[in-house]
């Protein structure tokens, strides 16, 4: 019945034959962490492809069309150019925190990968504390942005990690409560248990109104997460240069760019595995051909990320005050509320069930 | 009370905007302006208003307009213009009257601030609209802008 299910059974049953047990599962662990690694690589570099073609429709331009078909080859050209580049740094700087800065970022945002199941049967690690790991995981990032700007040993990238470090600690609190208000329904942190609870109904229709606060909550500091515009006090040209990366050239400068892309699209995948019922399909049309929930998980998730491209192209940016204002008067009490409203309705059984 | 209608005129303001850059998004493949340059060279035409090059147009009869006034050549606030005149004798009045013999235009040194064809009172310079403007060697740049042969126009200078 499944495919891919079966060809990997096949292969399980193969490298049992050959080897012992232990060995097997260390075997299946680096395959899988290699497949995931190549696959959100590329998925990466589509992202900063599809973010230059909305960016180009947005401003009434045409955007990249020159490499390949389209320009759907333009990315890999460009990474193919970084990795081929000199790996340059200050004499000055701290060479092991500095070499170590871009790997804390990338691990930490594949590692927010492994979760998320893809659809029923697709899913690298089904952890039953998984909204927990992926908070836990997401703040790990900004270790890596800190130690980045802290050790190149520049007072510009030294201020931008600092307002980074400053923007992601604030807003991961409305991530966290925002996620905390759908957890209320859910009443399990393991991804797969929520995604059972929405066979009745995508959680933000039957959390109805609180659900959609929470949403709308979850999208404004899930973009200021990010770092992305209207939030990107990290890189203010003018100001700092590029921020925390200025610094880094070549392959080590790809990393901080593939996270930040990666994390974009963790934080859509985060609110369409919470609010949008994951891989299941709308109204359950496509429910005899599990497979095809990889299509719907992608296609909610791809709907997402371009509200965040939307946003980016269309909101000025915000000063820092006015970031923390917005995070600290705003956001932080309507969701304390929101959390109430949501207990209310789940204690008097309000929720729209189909 | 003012802090929850900031909240609602917050979200309809950003509402709002994403709206209109929403409907620039959907039209967007009808009015990119991008132009693809070396592609569309043959039909690529430049807007009324741009600035490529100060020309003197002449009409069929190879008649121009200038009457050797040399207004623009003191506009010029960078010495682009230079006009070579002299005086001739008219065939109607038999009286001496100055003509251009050369109106001499250095495109390389002009930028395109237009105070000459503001300064011209007969109109005779105006802006082209050619964006090639190129050359392997400077002294193309150096461009003689009355044909030979040309005179002025009969009843300009009245």
């Amino acid at each position: 019945m499944n495919i891919p299910l079966s060809i990997a059974n096949n292969i399980h049953n193969w490298l049992l034959n050959i080897m012992p047990a232990m060995a097997v599962g260390i075997i299946e662990m680096a395959l899988i962490a290699l497949a995931y690694l190549t696959l959100f690589a590329v998925l990466g570099l589509y992202l900063v492809l599809m973010e230059r073609k909305v960016a180009a429709w947005f401003q009434l331009r045409i955007g990249p069309n020159r490499v390949g078909f389209h320009g759907l080859l333009q990315t890999m050209a460009d990474a193919l150019k970084l990795v081929s580049k000199e790996l340059t740094g200050t004499v000055k700087a701290d060479k092991f925190l500095y070499n170590l800065a871009p790997y804390f970022v990338i691990i930490s945002s594949l590692m927010a990968l492994a979760v998320f199941p893809f659809t029923k049967d697709l899913q690298a690690f089904d952890i039953n504390i998984g909204i927990f790991f992926l908070i836990a995981i997401s703040s790990v990032g900004v270790i890596g942005i800190l130690l980045g700007g802290w050790s190149s040993n520049n007072k510009f990238a030294l201020i931008g990690a600092m307002r980074s470090g400053v923007q992601t600690i604030s807003y991961e609190l409305s991530i966290g409560l925002s996620l905390l208000t759908m957890i209320l329904i859910t009443g399990s942190l393991q991804l797969s248990e929520i995604i059972e609870v929405q066979k009745n109904g995508w959680l933000i229709v039957q959390g109805h109104i609180p659900a959609i606060i929470a949403f709308m909550i979850y999208m404004i500091a899930g973009t200021a997460e990010t770092n992305r515009a209207p939030f990107d006090m990290v890189e203010a040209e003018s100001e700092l240069g590029a921020g925390f990366h200025t610094e880094y050239s070549g392959m080590k400068f790809a990393y901080f760019f593939l996270a930040e892309f990666i994390n974009m699209f963790i934080i859509a995948a985060i609110a369409t595995t919470v609010f949008f019922g994951g891989w299941l399909s709308p109204f359950g049309i496509t429910q005899s051909i599990p497979w095809l929930g990889v299509f719907w998980f992608l296609a909610k998730t791809f709907v997402l990320v371009f509200l965040m491209m939307w946003f980016r192209w269309t909101f000025p940016r915000l000063r820092v005050d006015q970031l923390l204002t917005l995070e600290w008067k705003y956001l932080l009490p309507i969701n304390l509320v929101n959390i109430v409203i949501m207990a209310v309705i789940v204690w008097l059984n309000f929720t729209i069930q189909f | 009370m003012s802090y929850l209608s900031e909240i609602y005129n917050g979200i309809k303001t950003l509402l709002t905007g994403m709206s209109v850059t929403g409907k620039y998004f959907l039209n967007s493949r009808k009015g990119a302006i991008t132009q693809q340059y070396p592609d569309n060279r043959d039909t690529l035409k430049m807007f009324e208003r741009f600035r490529g090059e100060v020309v003197m147009p002449h009409d069929e009869k190879n008649e121009h307009q200038c009457t050797g006034c040399q207004k623009c050549e003191i506009a010029c606030p960078n010495g682009t213009i230079e006009i070579i005149w002299d005086r001739a004798i008219d065939e109607d009045t038999g009286k001496k009257k100055k003509k251009i013999d050369k109106h001499i235009y250095h495109l390389g040194m002009c930028t395109m601030c237009g105070l000459c064809i503001e300064a011209c009172p007969t109109d005779a310079i105006k802006w082209a609209q050619n964006y090639e403007n190129s050359v392997y060697d400077r002294t193309q740049l150096t461009r003689v802008l009355n044909k030979p042969g040309s005179k002025v126009k009969a009843g300009i200078e009245d």
